[in-house]
């Protein structure tokens, strides 16, 4: 059984013209379009990665997974519950399952509270356990993040490197025992000296404390390290999903093969065929209903703009890309 | 164990206490202030006490005659009045009506401001709308005019002033807190305490509140710095409570007696003090400004 399954989901946000733009020019509402109709699973255990270049709908996705966001259509089902029917006290029981570790160290920390009270935080707000066990839970947890709690239990945000407030970050959210991690990017802010550092505590903790996680990121070589499996985003759509093996060694979508081509190659006898990319990467306002690639995609006819494959969420374990003219890329390939 | 388990509320309140005397005594200005408002502040506590006379009862020099309209003299430090009241034990007791009046009305207006510009500015849409047009009246609201009616309605009691002073006071401090409060809604961390499982009570008296703080404490010595300015308006108007002596009411008396023009000091020490401490209370706020708007820290 799946631990989260996102059926259809998409997420639209209007854009409202100001009163000015609409005497002026007559400016309608228009859409963005962040999440388009997508399909995922994830199973216990498991680690999924989601890449995607910037503005793709990764953060989108996250909020709505931990319930901040509600879709504009589609289900986020948490072990069969749709979050978006839950009751406040089911919600609570969501949070502290599903828990959000956040991109900016500097900016998902109260600046007026201190280390201890930062992780304790969680455990007070839906009180899962007496003060004196919440001490020594947050204790045990600063500890476990490398952060001796004799040291730091007194410290305020801006007394701590960037390193060390990931690893609050990481801290305030594994002390609610989540089953869920969604580790939004939680590296892209870090200095690349210390990245290695977290995401080798992130993946020691994952081990020791069995959660799920769904980790993003726009480096490759990050989730190829990192993940059991792969989602590829393109500006709102989920282009491509396999294992992380079959993605990165076997890259099927035009989109995938023109970033996996992107990441550097640390062998210097590999040679890779990259496809041109052409165009600039837009935002998905009013997109048309096909694919949003084809207008880049150097492989692109008539028929892209106005078809569009979902990937299926029956068969999570299989490796499938959201292009209906893979044989024909493949037969020109060769 | 952590040493931290073993600091408790107390440790919690001298390092609030220690991090805002730090504040204040960060600046000179503000340290100035803060000293004076000490000053003026032990002067109305113990008003009954260091005032040498009763504020109307009329005093006789030796050769048995009325002291009237004395100009200040070692017996009588800031002059009488003409009716041979002595102005410095009047001084005293009013510093006492003031500093009350200043304070309760000062501390209910923040209280009311910041309650209604934290709710507003963190639910937004349909409340925040509700509380901006209640606000946006009492804008509108001339003070005078209002505290007449409230007098000629209820007579002039103090309880009355500070009602009129707070109803009047509070919208400027509403509006800048909702305003401060929309800001750091949109921070990240206002995200993680939602996604900890924070109600939104929580978030906004446990998250924000502390954030706003700064801004807050700089409007409520504005507040209590325009209460004391507004109390002396009306005290002046004859619109004051007429049972107890404030600095406002004082300058009303000598209004009355028509000396206005003969009784320089009458006039000269009542309005020293209401300047002293109102530059006071903004000179101490200035370090808040300073806390609350990082840029105007001096580099
Ligand atoms: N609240 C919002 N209102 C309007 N547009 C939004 C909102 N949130 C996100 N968007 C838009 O939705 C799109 C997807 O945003 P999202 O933050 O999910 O991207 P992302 O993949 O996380 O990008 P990044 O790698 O830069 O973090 C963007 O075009 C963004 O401008
Ligand atoms: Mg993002």
């Amino acid at each position: 059984m799946a631990l989260l399954e996102l059926n259809n989901v998409s997420r639209h946000f209007e854009l409202r013209p100001g009163v000015v733009e609409r005497v002026l020019r007559g400016g309608k509402t228009r859409v963005i379009k962040a999440v388009e109709a997508i399909n995922l699973s994830v199973a216990k255990d498991e680690i999924l990665g989601i890449a995607g270049e910037s503005g793709c709908g990764k953060s989108t996705t996250c909020s709505m997974v931990a319930g901040l966001l509600p879709p504009s259509s589609g289900e986020v089902l948490y072990r069969d519950r749709n979050v978006g029917e839950m009751t406040s006290s089911e919600l609570n029981d969501h949070r502290r399952r599903v828990q959000m570790i956040f991109q900016d160290p500097y900016e998902s920390l109260n600046p007026r509270f201190r280390v201890s009270d930062i992780v304790s935080e969680g455990p007070r707000a839906l009180r899962l356990w007496g003060e004196r066990e919440i001490e020594e839970q947050v204790a045990a947890m600063l500890a476990g993040v490398g952060l001796p709690a004799g040291k730091y239990w007194d410290r305020y945000p801006h007394e701590l490197s960037g390193g060390e407030r990931q690893r609050v970050g990481i801290a305030s959210a594994l002390v609610m025992k989540p089953e869920l991690v969604v580790a939004d990017e939680p590296l892209s802010m870090l200095d690349v000296s210390i990245r290695a550092g977290i995401l080798d505590l992130l993946k020691e903790l994952s081990r020791q404390r069995n959660f799920a996680c769904i980790y993003v990121s726009h480096d490759l070589s990050i989730l190829a390290n990192i993940a059991d499996r792969l989602l590829i985003m393109y500006l709102g759509q989920a282009v491509e999903v396999g294992s992380v093996h079959d993605v990165i060694k076997n890259p099927k979508h035009p989109y995938t093969r023109a970033l996996i081509s992107a990441v550097p190659v640390p062998d210097p006898r590999v040679k890779r065929s990259p496809p041109k990319i052409v165009g600039e990467i837009s935002r998905p306002v009013d997109p048309p209903p096909g694919c949003r690639f084809a207008s880049r995609c150097p492989h692109a006819d008539q028929s892209c703009s106005e078809v569009f494959i979902k990937l299926d969420t029956n068969s999570p374990l299989a490796h499938q890309a959201a292009c209906h003219r893979l044989e024909q890329i493949n037969s020109e390939a060769t | 164990m952590p040493e931290g388990f073993e600091r408790g509320l107390l440790a919690r309140i001298t390092r609030t206490v220690g991090e805002h005397y730090r504040i204040i005594h960060a600046n000179p200005l503000s340290r100035i202030g803060f000293w004076v408002v000490s000053v003026f502040t032990i002067v109305a506590i113990f008003a009954p006490w260091l005032a040498p006379h009763e504020p109307w009862a009329m005093q006789y020099d030796s050769e048995g005659s009325i002291a009237s309209l004395r100009p200040p003299s070692l017996e009588f430090p800031v002059g009488t009045t003409h009716l041979g009241y002595d102005l410095f034990s009047q001084l005293i007791l009013a510093t006492r009506t003031t500093l009350i009046i200043g304070a309760v009305s000062g501390f209910i207006s923040i209280v009311i401001g910041a309650n209604i510009g934290l709710v507003a500015g963190y639910y937004g849409g349909k409340i925040d709308e509700i509380l901006m047009r209640l606000t946006d009246v009492l804008y509108g609201m001339p003070f005078l005019p209002f505290i007449i009616i409230l007098i000629a309605l209820f007579g002039r009691k103090l309880e009355f002033v500070i009602l009129a002073i707070v109803l009047i006071i509070w919208r400027t401090s509403a509006r800048v807190i909702r305003a401060q409060t929309i800001a750091i809604k949109q921070r990240q961390f206002i995200t993680a305490a939602k996604a900890r499982g924070c109600s939104n009570l929580r978030i906004i008296y446990r998250h924000i509140l502390p954030n706003v703080l700064p801004l807050l404490l700089l409007y409520a010595a504005f507040n209590i710095a325009w209460s004391i300015i507004t109390e002396a308006s009306a005290s002046f108007l004859g619109f004051g409570d007429g049972t107890t002596i404030s600095w406002g009411g004082m300058l009303y008396e000598l209004w009355l007696s028509g000396k206005t023009r003969v009784a320089w000091w009458w006039f000269a020490a009542p309005s020293l003090c209401i300047i002293t401490l109102v530059t006071s209370l903004v000179f101490v706020s200035r370090a808040y400004e300073e806390v609350a708007n990082p840029r105007l820290r001096k580099r």
